[in-house]
């Protein structure tokens, strides 16, 4: 039998409302005490601080060398969950604990510093994530090849591309050696073939034996990955289980959601983003066939996208993409908003709204996510990127759009031209 | 496939070949670290043995920004040099030809450059800390290590510049004849008062400023206001008898009168101004140690 590797026990953590914005100044609190000092003579809530669980009596057990998936929804507390074991943040109640050395990936390139080479680098972001100096020397040579700028090694960071200094940040992350390894998922960001070689790494891990704690919204990847799962809702345990029930159980959830939902989807307050922030969507929409917005298609139904842009500094020139994303975390479509409309130039004040009309909408019957992203044209750096924007369903229908879908393999059925010759 | 646990509970690799060992036994002799999550309490002493178990990120840390200080300069160093010797050659134009400071019987701008030295290592020390633990707010909210390494490496850092700087007072010693004694022995422990008060204060300033952003712009008011009330530009015999114990509770006077001793062996300190400083060093650095300690439980919720 093997012992807890993680043993977490009544676990809660307790933000004060207003307490993860950017950064507090002292006029605010002034303003906030004579707010409090105005409402307690009115009569109000005296100490009307607003709380929120973001986790709340959590329990469960890891053994060592399973792989766990956490899943659900966005801010149902799977972050919070790992930052607590971590150690980044302490629980307001309950505890945790864990046996071995923990390693935790919660991004991609970690203390990474523009100023300093690749070599350096990974030499100051591997101490950071936990590496000794003398494990850094011993693999520095299997690092650099794993990354595939070994030319580069002493050019400092900032001349490298983004998806260089992706590839250099995932190698020093794939050699740290810990007994138990808690990801994020976040961190499989960029290109397809970079989340492949990352999902690949992932499994590589897990079969190394270690414990593995992997917080994820793809599923496919949970169901392939992990022996075990979590579902987290509003903080507290939904369901834990087999990877297969968890996943199955939520992904059942989420496709009743997408159907109930509105097809408006607020972005402003969101916090699961990267990106520099100079350019943020705060709101994106999809609109069917009646005009409104809604979360739900018949097949073949076209959709009307649609994403508000706030711009927070001058930008020259950007340009928003988005994927289509299957439940299994495939990536089926992507467009890019250049691909028929002009780039970008945005100023500080000026919101705009990218409209895009999807009419070849030939998914398959099935519950999406939309991921979506602004990017600046020049450097292909992030202003914004939401990773999973929310859900939608396609629906088989009445045929009013012309066609049914039928039971044929694969995640699309377009209309494709045949003829004898 | 050796890692998959039926759901009896045995290893499957037990079962299947019987060589491989579990996966849960620990090896002979190794004893698992189990870290324990709780919440915060009160006072929590911080764990020794970990800060000790840390001390290679802290090399890191104090190498990264010493590598980062300069680079895409032109002179790089040098300003290390440049900006104190700037400073002394003002400072001696008007307060040592114009003014008439008194310099205790040296020269006055060896008099000035030999407290400048500690001052501005102290100033950039302090500087560094408060800013420490914002501008590494990234890196906070994503991994986990003992967050004092932070301002603790802005106080070590800050050691290269001073040591440079510190070559060309030696210079400047032999140039005015002021040969240095065996009090240089003490050069060393003045730097440690100096390197604790920049840690006592800036503990609380760092923490403070990852509340609130307004400490950024308190701080070069207080380090200009705090080096008028250190005996930098002028002798702290200036300051009445009586009152050399008050002022000593600046503990930079302390420094500042022992290191200037220390290198030019004239006008040792008085030494009620030494205890009080010492005394006060030893109060803020505990002061500090308590009141970063209580915010690191929460620093990545709110930075």
């Amino acid at each position: 039998m093997s012992a807890a590797a993680i043993s977490v026990a009544g676990l809660g953590k307790r933000f004060r409302l207003g307490e993860r914005e950017r950064y507090v100044a002292l006029r605010d609190v002034l303003a906030r005490a004579a707010k409090a000092a105005f409402r307690r003579r009115s009569g109000g809530n005296g100490n009307g601080r607003a709380h929120i669980w973001a986790l709340r009596e959590v329990s469960f057990d890891v053994r060592e060398g399973e792989t766990i998936g956490i899943i659900g929804r966005n801010g149902a507390g799977k972050s919070t969950l790992l930052k607590i074991l971590a150690g980044i943040t302490l629980p307001t109640e309950g505890w945790a604990e864990v046996r071995g050395r923990v390693g935790s990936l919660l991004e991609v390139g970690t203390g990474f510093h523009p100023e300093l080479t690749g070599r350096e680098n990974i030499y100051f972001s591997g101490s950071i994530l936990g590496m000794k100096r003398r494990e850094i020397d011993r693999k520095f040579d299997e690092i650099a090849a794993f990354s595939g700028v070994e030319t580069f090694l002493d050019t400092p960071l900032k001349h490298y591309s983004s998806g260089m200094q992706l590839r250099l940040a995932f190698s020093v992350a794939a050699h740290l050696e810990p007994e138990v390894l808690l990801v994020d998922e976040v961190l499989a960001v960029g290109d397809l073939e970079f989340q492949r070689k990352c999902l690949g790494k992932m499994e590589e891990v897990t079969r190394g034996g270690r414990t593995v704690l992997f917080v994820s919204h793809n599923m496919g990847a949970v169901r392939r990955i992990c022996t075990r799962g979590v579902w987290l809702e509003s903080g507290a345990v939904r369901l834990a289980g087999s990877a297969g029930e968890c996943v199955d159980a939520y992904t059942a959830s989420v496709e009743a959601a997408a159907e109930a939902g509105t097809g408006v989807f607020e972005l402003t307050a969101r916090s699961d983003r990267i990106g520099d922030g100079r350019v943020k969507m705060t709101q994106a929409r999809m609109i069917g066939s009646s005009g409104a917005p809604q979360s739900s298609f018949e097949f073949c139904e076209p959709i009307r996208i649609e994403f508000d842009l706030e711009p927070w500094e001058y930008v020259r020139a950007c340009f928003l993409g988005f994927t289509i994303v299957a439940a299994d975390g495939t990536h089926l479509v992507s467009s890019s908003h250049t691909d028929s409309a002009e780039v970008l130039e945005l100023t500080p004040g000026g919101r705009r709204t990218l409209v895009c009309q999807f009419d070849e909408n030939t998914l398959k019957p099935g519950i999406y996510s939309l991921q979506a992203a602004v990017l600046d044209v020049a450097t292909w750096e992030f202003s914004d990127w939401i990773h999973s924007i929310g859900q939608f369903a396609i629906e088989t229908g009445s045929g009013r759009f012309g066609r049914q879908p039928d039971a044929r393999p694969g995640y699309l059925q377009p209309l494709l031209h045949w003829h004898w010759d | 496939m050796g890692t998959k646990t039926n759901p009896v509970g045995e290893t499957l690799a037990v079962a299947a070949g019987g060589a491989l060992a579990p996966v849960g036994t620990p090896a002979a002799g190794v004893v698992p670290v189990v870290k324990r999550i709780v919440p915060a309490g009160r006072w929590f002493a911080w764990n020794l043995k970990e800060l000790l178990d840390y001390r290679e990120l802290l090399y890191f840390l104090v190498w990264r920004e010493i590598k980062v200080r300069y680079k895409q300069t032109l002179i790089g160093a040098g300003w290390a040099v440049l900006q104190p010797v700037a400073t002394m050659v003002v400072f001696s134009l008007f307060f040592g030809r114009l003014a008439k400071i008194p310099s205790g019987g040296l020269p006055y701008p060896l008099f000035f450059y030999a407290a400048l030295l500690p001052w501005t290592y102290f100033a950039g020390a302090l500087t560094g800390a408060t800013g420490s633990v914002v501008e590494n707010q990234r890196v906070i909210t994503k991994v986990y290590f003992p967050r004092v390494l932070l301002p603790l490496s802005a106080v070590f850092s800050g050691l290269v510049d001073f040591g440079i700087a510190f070559v060309l007072l030696i210079g400047m010693g032999f140039y005015y004849r002021v040969t240095p004694g065996p009090w240089l022995a003490f050069v060393p422990l003045f730097l440690l008062l100096a390197m604790l008060t920049a840690l006592g204060a800036g503990l609380w300033l760092a923490a403070l400023n990852a509340l609130y952003r307004d400490v950024r712009y308190v701080v070069p008011f207080l380090v200009q206001f705090w080096l008028f009330a250190s005996p930098v530009a002028y002798p702290s015999s200036l300051v009445p008898a009586r009152w050399r114990a008050v002022y000593g509770l600046n503990p930079m006077a302390g420094v500042i009168d022992g290191f200037r001793w220390a290198v030019t062996g004239q006008n040792p300190p008085s030494v009620a101004l030494l205890v009080a400083s010492g005394g006060a060093v030893v109060a803020m650095v505990v002061a500090g140690v308590w009141y970063f300690r209580r915010m690191e439980a929460t620093v990545a919720d709110v930075v």
